[in-house]
């Protein structure tokens, strides 16, 4: 480790003489945390969460050198000590990250840490979301090689990050991608766009294991396809996993796999999109043991909308890897100007359905009850739903503008959330909610707007119900200041509000971002990946800057 | 040692950025058209005219907000300045297929891609978006901007005016 940045720094140091160019970003988040009796949150609740520290910070830099066909770079992170919501493993600091990369004649190369995706990245992706300390990048070697003209290869191998280390097992791929239309003079000018692709992925850990012969090497394999005709377009990708038996399903030696099927129809002012995806014991790791987003291979997407209000993001869905089968239909449309609905400037409408569903599960036998360990856990028919129902979500926005000044944003959620299936809450069932959002913004004169929110969720399960208020004034480009209050008003067991001051200053690529107040418990999500994060009461300063 | 050696390399980078020129170039990289092409960045091109480069999301909503106002201004823009915008997707699996859909549906008038593992957001060092890059002429990065607020569009339009 030691030695190969001593390398780097030599390189970069040799190179810097020439010209090149260097670029790089930075964030550091820090946090007072203060006690609060109504949280429970303080040093004599140790369960609370409630640092001895009582100053966290999180920080990161990257620095990137590029010259021509070749590229270098390096991140510096620090936990003195991380976030509350953060992993454990996130403790110290150090180089987590470091790469060369160069390509000449269509070979790209990279040696050191890197990220990768094959396809949908249901076989494979490397992906880092620091913001919730998900990063799964690889340390290894990787080509990338385009040997005709439409065609695409990819190959990697490497172990993975794990916090400040790296996994035990060890991850090798190749992906190849075809592109009809550009491989094949013929099809050159032809509407259809055609792109076929499959990949290989395989994963080598020692077995160690007294009681069971585990497989040594876990292989899969993925293929794909892409159809586009003009509005129209087809994705579609199914992935096989070879016998996995890990931690997450419970030691079985079942085969795994996955399908996601997508198709879209679209023109200027409106959208339709479809989708449709089952999952079959496909979690992934490259350390058998391993849970939590700890050495995930694969990404495997939730086919729900990401919701950005608030109250919207209490009920979030995360995948369900050991087997979940749904659907999801989105509708955009945008009613024209000059009629009598869409008025002098349209109006939009988003509506969005979802559910999702358990897999079939039958016993293999009368006498061996699912998922039992050392067996083959369960049959299941892949056309067959599940009984159990994991989710359901049904939302519609409508977004209009009044006049110059003025414009509405009007959006109704109605979800049905199985909190034991998805998330360990307290309360375990479905939970049914209704929430209603109205948001609106006035521009007050030229680079000054003001921007609410006024939201209710409604629910008779868990927590009961919420309403949320938000003002943000803005002052175009640099100064933004919010105010805003989370009221659980409907909790039997505590009325609990969280009131939030916030203000904000950013210039260029800088971003300056100070609040005070304080954070309700719960699960946040941001893409794939969610965190679970205690209550907590603090000051809170954040800086971003990039060059 | 290993702190000694970072601060060298904070140091010399510092250094070298301070004696670097405003302008940067933009990277190569692939990426995926609506249309299901593969793309790269070297083909961005406007006939020597400036090059808006946005990325969002469709789960972003400041993004969606930006996008929105240029929409409404566009045709002016690209009258006086023969400016072009390209809008770069970072939605992964989970939402790729609604980009298209949702990029339609709100009628905007952009050139569209997928930056599907943030191949691209990496190698530009975008924290979070939106984010908004200015490319000149010879497509260099003369300008860049973080976050969205009401009324930014006026700031980039002042920027892109100055490219004339």
């Amino acid at each position: 480790m030691k030695n190969l940045l001593r390398i780097l720094l030599l390189c970069t140091g040799t190179i810097l003489a020439q010209s090149g160019q260097l670029s790089g970003n930075f964030q550091s988040d820090f946090q007072l945390y203060l006690e609060d009796e109504a949280l429970d949150f303080n040093l004599e609740n140790p369960s609370s969460g409630f640092p001895s520290e009582r100053f966290l910070s999180n920080g990161f830099a990257n620095i990137m050198y590029t010259k021509a066909n070749f590229s270098a770079g390096i991140r510096y992170e620090a936990y003195q000590n991380a976030l509350l919501g953060y992993p454990a493993g996130y403790k110290g600091e150090g180089i987590t990250y470091r790469y060369a990369q160069f390509s000449k004649n269509g070979l790209d190369v990279t040696v050191g840490n890197f990220y990768e995706q094959f396809g949908s990245g249901m076989i494979l992706r490397a992906y880092e979301e620091r913001n919730l300390g998900y990063d799964n990048a690889f340390d290894g070697i990787r080509l990338k090689y385009s040997p005709l003209k439409g065609i695409y290869l990819k190959s990697l191998v490497g172990r993975q990050r794990l916090f400040f280390d790296k996994g035990e097992g060890i991850v090798r791929g190749i992906d190849g991608e075809v592109s009809l239309n550009e491989a094949f003079v013929g099809l050159n000018e032809i509407k259809t766009q055609i792109l076929l692709g499959a990949s290989f992925v395989s994963k080598y850990q020692k077995d160690l294991n007294p009681a069971y012969n585990l497989p040594e090497n876990v292989g899969s394999w993925a293929s794909r396809m892409s159809i586009n005709h003009g509005r129209w377009n087809f994705n579609s990708e199914y992935v096989h996993k070879y016998n996995d038996p890990s931690a997450v399903n419970n030691y079985i030696y079942k085969t795994g796999n996955a399908l996601l099927v997508t198709g879209s129809y679209s023109k200027r002012g409106f959208g339709l999109s479809l989708g449709a995806k089952r999952i079959d014991n496909m979690d992934y790791r490259s350390e058998r043991d391993q849970n939590l987003q700890n050495l995930i291979i694969n990404y495997l997407p939730a086919l729900t909308k990401q919701h950005a209000y608030s109250l919207a993001t209490i009920y979030p869905y995360g995948t369900i890897t050991t087997g979940e089968m749904g659907l999801q239909a989105e509708l955009n449309y945008k009613v024209k100007k000059g009629t009598r609905l869409g008025g002098k400037y349209g109006m939009g409408v988003l509506a969005n359905f979802s559910n999702v569903f358990a897999i079939d599960k039958q016993q293999l036998d009368a006498f061996t009850p699912l998922d039992s360990t050392g067996t083959l856990g369960y049959s299941s028919n892949f056309f067959k739903v599940g009984e159990e129902k994991y989710f359901q979500e049904f939302s519609i926005e409508l977004s209009k503008k009044v006049n110059k000044k003025l414009k509405f944003v009007g959006t109704y959620i109605n979800t049905e959330y199985n909190s034991a299936a998805i998330v360990g809450y307290s309360y375990h069932g479905m939970i049914y909610s209704n929430i209603v959002v109205l948001e609106t913004q006035y521009k007050i004169k030229s680079k000054h707007s003001i921007r609410t929110e006024i939201q209710h969720l409604s629910t008779k399960q868990h927590e009961g119900n919420w309403v949320m208020g938000l003002a943000e004034y803005t002052i175009s480009p640099h100064y933004f200041f919010a105010v805003q209050n989370l009221y659980n008003y409907g909790n039997t067991d505590k009325k609990l509000s969280y009131p939030t001051l916030s203000a904000g200053y950013n210039k260029g690529t800088s971003r300056f971002a100070l609040s005070y107040g304080k954070q309700r418990a719960g699960i946040f999500c941001v893409g794939g990946v969610c965190r679970n994060v205690p209550a907590s009461n603090g000051i809170s300063l954040s800086i971003t800057s990039s060059f | 040692m290993k702190n000694a050696l970072l601060a060298l390399a904070i140091f010399t980078s510092s250094l070298t950025a301070l004696a670097q020129e405003k302008t940067s170039s933009f990277p190569s990289v692939n990426l995926k058209s609506i249309d299901g092409k593969m793309v790269n960045t070297d083909t961005f091109e406007n006939d020597g005219n400036p090059i808006v480069v946005s990325f969002w999301a469709t789960w972003c909503k400041p993004c969606a907000k930006e996008l929105d106002a240029i929409t409404e201004v566009y045709d002016d823009w690209q009258d006086e300045t023969g400016v072009k915008v390209i809008a770069i997707s970072i939605d992964d699996a989970r939402n790729a297929a609604k980009v298209a859909p949702y990029a339609n549906g709100k009628d905007w008038p952009f050139e569209i891609y997928l930056d599907s593992n943030s191949d691209l957001k990496r190698a530009l060092n975008v924290n979070a978006i939106p984010h908004t890059f200015l490319l000149n002429s010879k497509k260099e990065i003369v300008w860049q901007h973080t976050s969205y607020f009401d009324g930014d569009e006026e700031e980039l339009f002042e920027e892109i005016q100055k490219l004339k």
